[in-house]
């Protein structure tokens, strides 16, 4: 392996961007803020490109496997020998694709933002936080360790945090920050019970050792591991159950899903940089970087990952078919398709042909990035000449925003699987890998590509066609170029990103993978897309009273899907009037009377001994003298007849 | 007619002692408790030189001690004079009764 310290660069720029914009942006900097982050963004995903095509093309193969290298590892925080936290850039296939990943949609929102924020107060400060996010996120992809990943994990909490809250003068940005904050930050929880259950039995917090010391049968960890029971689960399983609580949390899994559609409240590109093309998928990065221990150590917590990613896959189309926002549309929609990423890897096995799965769902997880971040970037075109979120207000936009409607229709035929376009590719390997494994699961993925196929047609329709848009006062024009040239670069991704061997790059074990195309198991899903299509089309493309009709013969079903199957108000509930009642009233009474009540009594006790005693201080210095031959005549007494 | 000996000097000294302490403790006016206070210290000198003179008789030390306890008695009575100058002035008066306003 030829000298790759350089790499340490990808994680350096965005934070000196960071660090510089924070620093001196609003006051120094100001306009100019913008062209700094992205030109030190662009050479950021340069040296992304220029690292991943090395690795995947000249040193990363040995003997026909991808290995895990390590070219930059520091060891920060030892504790023991073996155990210590290290900061470190370890590259393997799935890291390296998310690499790019990440610097290419972070570099196509700090071009769009160029336009988009433009005029803003805090203009610089959004940069840099954009900056933090970054950094953070790459560092989260290349972590070495598994207490390095947590880190990283906080600081991308913290940065969708800051950036949510971004338009911190109104109340909903607030409440949603503040939300997502607090649901992550559960789920975080757990994360790391998680690791310390990991990292107690074996030993380590490294991941290759983790990986190798959980997965080796008949090792001694592995056995203390899975002999260790608690409430009828083995320590292993209890822990990985938890690590995948944190990866559920931060991928918005149901029950833990409710942040993400309040976290549209953040300006849209952020929405699409941070909510719908990475720090979203981290959950899913997370389980795939400790996939060998799920697959080969924890095969029931792996069904757990399917049963879970399936349900929230199919739960989250139902309900972006009845939302009238368009971001939130989006939001559902992203759930719905990390819901497929993760059954993909719930169904996948470790090595060989049953790995598919895994290799299905780091492809679905690249192409869907590229699709989303550009509907998301077309949303917010869209949103910037309307100036409202809701579908009401648009209606036959075609003819004002030609690229962004050409551009929006790609990613709506790629996310729809439509033949040919990316989404296709990798929602059929996931398909096929869930057919071989578990039909139930296959069915609720089918059902899941029908309605997305609905619901973003719908949308579609809605935007672009229905009613005629009449400007109002003066006429607004799309987007400048900085704006358009990002959408247009992500929908040639979209559109051509299927057609990259992914089997070759990455599988569960390193080797390469020939994926099987069979037409027959294509033609199920590709039909029922089809078929949502039309029914959107017949539904929405010209303005009519259908929607409403049967909007109202459904109504129960389309007033649940509507208030989001009522988790909000089940969460308020109890939190409210359980947590709050019963455990709040009573920690509550305990404090006023129990801990208050100690405190007080030795304050009082304190107060009549004062009082008590403070007398002897009169002023008079013959008392005082009195007191002072008493003490010394005391003091004679004893040393004469009791210290003799 | 005997010479006087160790216990009759202890007994003047012990005498003197609390002469001084019932001066210090009944009288009011603050010179004669200053008075009472010189009283205390002779009767300590008084000590320090019986004991020399019938227990360590080739020896000078508790003369010397003697030497410094009237030196510093002589400090005193200034430093104290001082201080009751200024009670004067500011209570008109001499009276230790009088000057007990640092109280609780």
């Amino acid at each position: 392996m030829p000298n790759t310290t350089f790499i340490i660069l990808i994680l350096l720029l965005p934070l000196v961007s960071f660090v510089l914009l924070g620093l001196f942006g609003r006051k120094y900097i100001k306009a100019g803020s913008g062209i700094i982050a992205t030109i030190l963004l662009l050479a950021t995903f340069l040296v992304s490109i220029y690292t991943a095509c090395h690795y995947f093309f000249e040193y990363g193969k040995i003997n026909g496997v991808y290995e895990k290298l390590v070219p930059v590892k520091y060891t920060w925080l030892a504790f023991s020998n073996g155990l210590a936290i290290d900061m470190g850039v370890l590259l393997d296939p799935i890291s390296s694709m998310m690499l790019v990943v990440v610097s290419l949609v972070s570099l196509m929102v700090h071009i769009y933002s160029l336009v988009y924020m433009k005029g803003e107060e805090r203009f610089s400060t959004y940069y840099a936080f954009l900056g933090l996010f970054t950094f953070s996120m790459l560092g989260l992809v290349v972590s070495v360790n598994i207490f390095q990943i947590y880190f990283f994990w906080e600081l991308v909490g913290v940065s969708s945090f800051l950036l949510i809250g971004y338009y911190y003068d109104r109340p909903s940005a607030v409440a949603a920050c503040k939300k997502a904050f607090i649901v992550t930050r559960f789920a975080d929880a757990g994360f790391l019970i998680g690791i310390l259950i990991l990292s107690y039995y074996s030993g380590t917090l490294d991941f290759a050792a983790l990986i190798e010391k959980l997965t080796a049968p008949g090792s001694t960890e592995l056995g203390n591991a899975l002999s260790a029971s608690f409430l009828g689960l083995s320590a292993l399983t209890w822990g990985m159950l938890l690590v995948f609580m944190g990866a559920a949390g931060k991928s918005a899994m149901f029950p833990l899903h409710i942040w993400l559609p309040d976290a549209m409240e953040g300006p849209t590109p952020v929405s699409a940089l941070i909510h719908a093309a990475t720090m979203v998928v981290a959950g899913v990065f997370l389980v795939a970087r400790l996939f060998p221990v799920f697959a080969l150590s924890a095969p029931e917590v792996l069904n757990v990952v399917a049963y879970i990613g399936a349900f929230s896959a199919l739960f989250a189309a139902i309900i972006a078919c009845a939302q009238t926002d368009i971001k939130r549309v989006l939001a559902y929609s992203t759930m719905s398709q990390i819901g497929y990423m993760m059954f993909a890897l719930g169904v996948s096995k470790y090595g060989g042909e049953g790995g598919l799965g895994y290799t299905a769902s780091m492809f679905h997880l690249f192409t869907h990035a590229m699709f989303k971040a550009l509907l998301f970037l077309c949303a917010g075109a869209i949103i910037h000449f309307v100036h409202s979120n809701e579908m009401k207000d648009m209606g036959g936009l075609r003819k004002f925003l030609p690229v962004t409607h050409f551009t929006f229709l790609i990613a709506c035929l790629a996310i729809s699987g439509v033949p040919f376009f990316s989404g296709f590719f990798s929602k059929e390997e996931i398909l096929t890998a869930a057919l071989n494994h578990n039909i139930a699961i296959y069915w609720a993925g089918l059902a899941t590509a029908g309605l997305t196929s609905f619901y973003m047609f719908r949308l579609y329709f809605n935007i672009f066609w229905g009613k005629e848009f009449r400007q109002h006062g003066e006429t607004r024009r799309e987007g400048g170029f900085a704006m358009k040239a990002p959408m247009i670069l992500l929908a040639i991704g979209a559109a051509l990103a299927g057609y990259i061997p992914f089997g070759k790059f990455i599988s569960s074990d390193g080797k390469a993978l020939a994926i099987p195309f069979e037409l027959k198991h294509a033609i199920a899903p590709v039909a029922l897309s089809f078929v949502g299509a039309l029914i959107a089309a017949w539904l929405y493309l010209r303005q009519n009273n259908k929607p409403q009709k049967i909007a109202a013969s459904l109504s129960a079903l389309h007033q649940s899907a509507y208030r989001k199957f009522y988790i909000d108000e089940g969460y308020l509930f109890i939190t409210q009037k359980i947590i709050f009642n019963i455990v709040g009233k009573t920690a509550d009474w305990f404090d006023k009377n129990m801990v208050n009540g100690l405190v007080n009594l030795t304050a009082s006790s304190t107060q009549a001994f004062s009082f008590a005693t403070k007398k002897m201080q009169s002023g008079k210095v013959q008392q005082y003298a009195i007191y002072f031959l008493g003490g010394a005549i005391l003091l004679a007494v004893l040393f004469v007849y009791v210290w003799k | 007619m005997t010479e006087p000996g160790l216990y009759h000097l202890l007994f003047i000294s012990g005498a003197l002692f609390f002469a001084g302490i019932y001066g210090f403790f009944t009288r009011r006016n603050l010179v004669t408790m200053l008075m009472s206070v010189e009283l205390i210290l002779n009767s300590v000198n008084l000590n320090f030189i019986a004991f020399n003179k019938y227990l360590w008789p080739g020896k000078m030390e508790g003369l010397f001690f003697t030497l410094f306890i009237i030196a510093i008695a002589a400090a005193e009575a200034a430093v104290a004079i001082a201080i009751i100058i200024n009670v004067y002035r500011t209570h008109q008066s001499i009276d230790v009764e009088k000057a007990e306003e640092m109280k609780y």
